[in-house]
């Protein structure tokens, strides 16, 4: 007995050393997922290793891309954004119409200041309410997408004839190829990215959305950090919707519909936790790529699409329920 | 009958009669590879109550899941009544009489306190739910247990003491014999935790087996038959409570003397400056609280658990909304109602809940203890990452903060370790004013003399300290000068050599 209590451990130090090894899987895990997909692909098509089919691939990307960052930064935060694609409806026909009377210029700028101030709005009257953000941004959406029915009425709107061809910019061509939208996509979600990772922006976020009595207690202003992160929202709406606007060379008041969920499916995929505090802007990119290559996928192997809303489904639940798992096992 | 552990090599003493109570021969446990219990083999009678102490991590929850179900073991047996028995599951555990009362209680809030009672066993007719049967059975526990408690209130308006109680009829109504009950009167002011205790010792008497986990060593002595010590998730010693004092049971908690009693208090410099002053504040808890603290001075708020106590170091903070009054401090006034304000001012404060109002869990060590200094330490917005790491590393050790690496998530440290970290994240900037809610709870007892002698040391360098503690001991033994609140207001005051009895009885009645 006393021998054994003697050689007992003492030192608390010998945990530690254990975790370290620990989060490796669910670290990247998502990651490996991804290289297996690209890697299945490129054994059984001839097309997917090709730079046409990457330019390709990164412009569907381009707008799930930009919602899905935007969406990392909400849920990080511990706030749910369901207004993101309501705001990109209404930013991009406000794009439109500006572009109608002052050019294509002055088109793209409106829309980007309607995105901020909508996403402002919203981040007001969530925090100021203190309505739940899942039901508030809800409601919000039905707003917005009623205020886009009103601006245009129901119809679709386009720039004129003459400014289609610098309307659809956002297509072109650009460094490596890749089209402008996507390269907008990758440099904001580079850009959040830093936010998130080096700022003391970013260490707030993680802190209201870990424990927000806790960052309030530290003197942090929990509302302005709400209020922020749905501004950057509305921001990377706008921009989803000034590339999709660009794309069809039109707005109309039902753009994206429902891509809110998908962009929130891409974020949860790479392995961000719902409940915030916890995750990264590269897993939303991981996410959407996830999402995206599984597209391409179907596409390349010529499978029936029909079936690609299962996997999809499967997959995100695969995602939480592995993220559930790790988080049990780490208690 | 009385070994109380069965040794190694004992297998051959199988003469004595089967024994009525529980065993537990050579359990062992690992989390991710690390032991946290070794062969433990320990055997409680019925009917008796069993006190398991411990330091944190010590092991002694762990046990006591065992016992109750929530937690398998990877080795080991268990036996009820000399008979082996398979417990594997809560299930498992209820079946066989055994009921575990967590910290965490389990109680659904926004029912009755009757259906709570019955949970998933009430009395019914093919599924249609008889409530009088449950209700006739409810009045014969609440007799047996002399509890005062209605059967059709909502649980979530019941104070913490009362749903404990509701959890430990729960318990009964299962018809357990045997209640697990780990750190029951952690969260109980004194009149719940008397009461509590005389409940348990009646509980004892009607032959019902009561496991304690706890970290009050007075009352651990008061209360139990026999108590346990385990170190490190070893089996140190089983013995009569009686054969024990604190400092003997701390001595083999930590496997070497510390000096448990309160530290000593340097005195206050005569004439020193007043840096808190607290004037008439009002809010929706607490009335017209007016109090001073000077340079050096530690000044303690006693009273029970909701006598507004909290409130009062919250409303000061800024952080709970004041009608009335002012705060100054070093004669400055502070704007009310604004946390940023008092954090400017140097009033720093180390909440009551570290898992609810202090620490963002999910996070590193490093950016828990960084977050309320993170301008200064800023360029452009950016966190300078160099600095902010020499920064924790000189607060890390100034607390001696051990456990993890900086990096990994504040949740793996310990709760001593935990708390020490809430007290870096304020030590960064040194504060004028440290208000600290609860600076020890839940927390082990080296760890809380690491604390204890933090906060003298900090008074001792010129802050002003104001100390709130359901530890009587705790506040008494730390403080200057102690005031004493009641519903809200402050209704005494005392110096250091005031006694319990005086403090207690101006906190019940005056």
């Amino acid at each position: 007995m006393t021998l054994k209590t003697a050689t007992a451990p003492r030192t608390s130090s010998e945990p530690s050393e254990k975790r370290r090894f620990r989060p490796n899987l669910r670290d990247f895990g998502v990651t490996f997922g991804l290289a297996a997909i690209m890697l299945f692909l490129a054994l059984n098509t001839t097309t997917f290793l090709t730079g046409q089919n990457f330019i390709n691939l990164f412009d569907q990307a381009a707008v799930v891309g930009l919602l899905s960052a935007a969406a990392a930064l909400c849920i990080i935060s511990g706030v749910f954004d369901l207004s993101s694609t309501a705001t990109l409806a209404s930013s991009a026909i406000i794009g439109v119409m500006v572009t109608e009377r002052f050019g294509v210029a002055a088109g793209f700028f409106g829309a980007l200041l309607a995105g901020l101030v909508l996403g402002t709005i919203t981040g007001l009257v969530v925090v100021g309410t203190k309505v739940n953000s899942f039901i508030g941004t809800l409601a919000i959406s039905i707003i917005y997408r009623g205020l886009a029915i009103v601006l245009t009425g129901g119809a679709i709107v386009s720039p004129r004839a003459d400014q289609i061809f610098a309307f659809q910019t956002w297509t072109w061509p650009s460094l490596f190829g890749l089209t402008a939208g996507s390269l907008l996509m990758l440099v904001t979600t580079i850009v959040l990215g830093i936010v998130l990772w080096r700022t003391t922006f970013g260490r707030r976020i993680y802190a209201v959305g870990g424990n927000q009595e806790a960052a309030r207690l530290s003197g942090i202003r929990t509302g302005s950090i709400h209020v922020a992160v749905f501004a950057i929202s509305g921001l990377c709406s706008a921009m989803a919707g000034m590339i999709l606007a660009s794309r069809a060379g039109s707005a109309q008041p039902s753009m994206a519909l429902g891509v809110e969920l998908t962009a929130i499916a891409a974020v949860v995929i790479g392995g961000t936790s719902i409940l915030g505090g916890q995750g990264a802007m590269w897993r939303a990119f991981v996410g959407v790529m996830v999402l995206t290559v599984i597209g391409n996928g179907f596409n390349l192997l010529h499978w029936d699409t029909t079936y690609q809303q299962v996997v999809t489904g499967a997959l995100i639940l695969a995602a939480v329920a592995a993220d559930g798992l790790f988080r049990k096992r780490s208690k | 009958m009385n070994t109380l552990m069965a040794d190694g090599g004992a297998k051959s003493g199988d003469a004595t009669e089967l024994p009525r109570g529980i065993s537990v021969a050579g359990t062992g446990k690992r989390y991710a590879g690390v032991p946290v219990l070794n062969d433990i083999n320990l055997t409680i009678a019925e009917g008796e109550i069993h006190g398991i102490l411990g330091e944190n991590g010590a092991g002694k929850s762990t046990l006591l899941k065992i016992i109750g179900g929530a937690v398998t073991a990877d080795s080991g047996s268990i036996c009820l009544n000399g008979k082996k028995v398979k417990i594997a599951t809560p299930r498992d555990s209820i079946a066989h009489g055994i009921s575990l009362i967590s910290q965490e209680l389990s109680l659904i809030p926004n029912r009755t306190v009757l259906e709570n009672v019955f949970l998933g066993r009430w009395a019914n007719t093919a599924g249609l739910v008889t409530g009088r049967r449950d209700r006739d059975h409810f009045t014969t526990l609440i007799r047996e247990t002399g509890f005062e408690l209605d059967p059709d209130t909502v649980v979530s308006q019941l104070s913490i003491g009362h749903a404990q109680q509701v959890e430990i009829l729960k318990a009964l109504a299962r018809g357990a014999t045997i209640l697990c009950m780990d750190e029951p009167t952690a969260v109980l002011n004194e009149m719940e935790k008397a009461n509590l205790l005389r409940v348990i010792r009646r509980l004892s008497a009607a032959g019902t087996t009561i496991i304690l986990v706890s970290h009050y060593l007075e009352e651990v002595l008061e209360v139990c038959t026999r108590v346990t010590i385990l170190r490190d998730g070893a089996h140190i010693s089983t013995a009569d409570a009686s054969e024990h004092t604190p400092a003997s049971l701390v001595s083999l908690m930590v496997g070497r003397e510390v000096d448990y009693l309160v530290p000593d208090l340097p005195p206050v410099t005569t004439g020193a400056a007043t840096v808190l002053e607290v004037q008439g504040i009002c809010s929706s808890t607490v009335q017209d609280i007016s109090l001073t603290v000077r340079r050096g001075e530690i000044l303690g708020l006693a009273g029970l658990v909701g006598s507004g106590r909290s409130e009062t170091l919250l409303a000061v903070f800024g952080a709970e909304k004041v009608s009335a009054g002012s705060v100054a401090v070093n004669g400055q006034r502070i704007r009310a109602n604004s946390i940023r304000d008092a954090i400017k001012a140097g009033i720093a404060l180390v909440p009551e809940s570290r898992k609810d109002q202090g620490l963002v869990m999910s996070r590193s060590v490093v950016e828990n203890i960084a977050l309320a200094t993170l301008h200064i330490r800023s360029r452009a917005g950016f966190v300078r990452g160099a600095a902010e790491k020499k920064a924790v590393a000189l607060m890390s050790t100034a607390v001696d903060l051990r456990g993890a690496r900086p990096g990994s998530p504040i949740e793996g440290l310990s709760g001593g370790n935990q708390q020490k970290a809430l007290f870096a994240k304020w030590l960064i900037h040194p504060p004028a004013v440290l208000l600290v809610d609860e600076p020890t709870r839940g927390v082990d007892v080296a760890a809380k003399t690491r604390i204890h002698k933090m906060i003298i040391d900090l008074a001792a360098k010129g802050t002003a300290v104001v100390v709130v503690s359901s530890e009587l001991e705790e506040v008494i033994g730390l403080s200057h000068r102690i005031n004493v609140m009641r519903r809200g207001r402050i209704v005494a005051e005392f110096d250091r050599n005031a006694s319990r009895d005086d403090v207690m009885t101006s906190a019940f009645l005056k």
